[in-house]
């Protein structure tokens, strides 16, 4: 009898579950999925960290052209995506630091630190940015 | 028919024993979070060497990066980093890629990149360190 059973269920077509366009965005799953792109960006952003750093071995006619590049407005625009990923990631690292510890399930506890990921990467950002301005006399 | 059968007989565990998906990812987990835990503790010292480096010239930069300490640190940011990033990337290569050929193209692209770019920077590094 069990068995029959058994069949007839492995008969039926699987359920599928619905995809991510079904669902209203939430902040959770859109700093969810921001952690990885940004995690992704981060990845092939090394190559720029490399290339600075082989530059700089290479002496200063390389190193010339590679400050030049991170000097120009695009160089610019990738370096202040640079360090809002690198905040982003970092800060939503610690979050899931966090919920290892089993801390910070609670639905409002969740949003909040979703929010604060997004919040403070763009704080920390702007200091960052700010700091370096400071530092240079160009404010 | 046969099959259903082992089903009821073998326990749960006997049936995904061998496997390989209940292998190492306790060990990857904790990877990740040892590496990522060395990484946010290096941050702070990595975004102020940056920072003090904006817009310098090549002499300034060689004996910044080039001081012991700073290089010392340099080297362990790029190795908990590039180490993090590599299990990371296997994670998204995992989940997206299906094809088991392609997956394990990549996986060992993977690994490739993130030593490269470790030796490449690694060496710049001890260059701009040791070298004339």
């Amino acid at each position: 009898m069990a068995q029959a059973k058994t069949l007839t269920k492995a008969q039926r077509p699987r359920p599928l579950s619905p995809h991510l366009q079904i669902y209203r965005p939430l902040v959770n799953m859109m700093m969810s999925i921001i952690h990885r792109i940004t995690g992704c960006a981060l990845y092939f952003g090394t190559l720029l960290l490399a290339w600075w750093l082989i530059a700089a071995a290479a002496g200063p006619d390389q190193f010339a052209i590679a400050q030049a590049f991170l000097g120009s407005p695009l160089g610019l625009l990738i370096l202040l995506g640079y360090t809002w990923a690198f905040m982003h990631h970092l800060l939503g690292g610690i979050r899931h630091l966090i919920w290892d510890t089993g801390r910070g399930f609670a639905l409002p506890t969740v949003d909040a630190l979703c929010w604060l990921t997004l919040v403070l990467s763009l704080a920390l950002t702007a200091a960052i940015w700010v700091g370096a301005w400071y530092l240079k006399g160009a404010l | 028919m046969s099959d259903a059968q082992n089903a009821r007989i073998q326990t749960p565990l006997a049936r995904v024993r061998g496997l390989g998906s209940a292998r190492d990812g306790t060990a990857h987990f904790w990877q990740i979070r040892v590496t990522a835990i060395a990484a946010l503790l290096l941050t702070p010292i990595f975004l102020a060497v940056l920072v003090t480096l904006v817009g310098a010239d090549h002499a300034t930069v060689k004996r910044i990066v080039g001081h012991p300490a700073i290089a010392v640190a340099l080297l362990l940011i790029l190795g908990a980093t590039l180490q993090h990033m590599r299990l990371g990337m296997q994670v998204i290569i995992e989940d997206y890629v299906h094809s088991e050929g392609n997956k394990v193209v990549l996986l060992m692209l993977n690994t490739f990149f993130t030593v490269l770019v470790g030796a490449a920077c690694a060496f710049a590094v001890l260059k701009l360190s040791l070298g004339a």
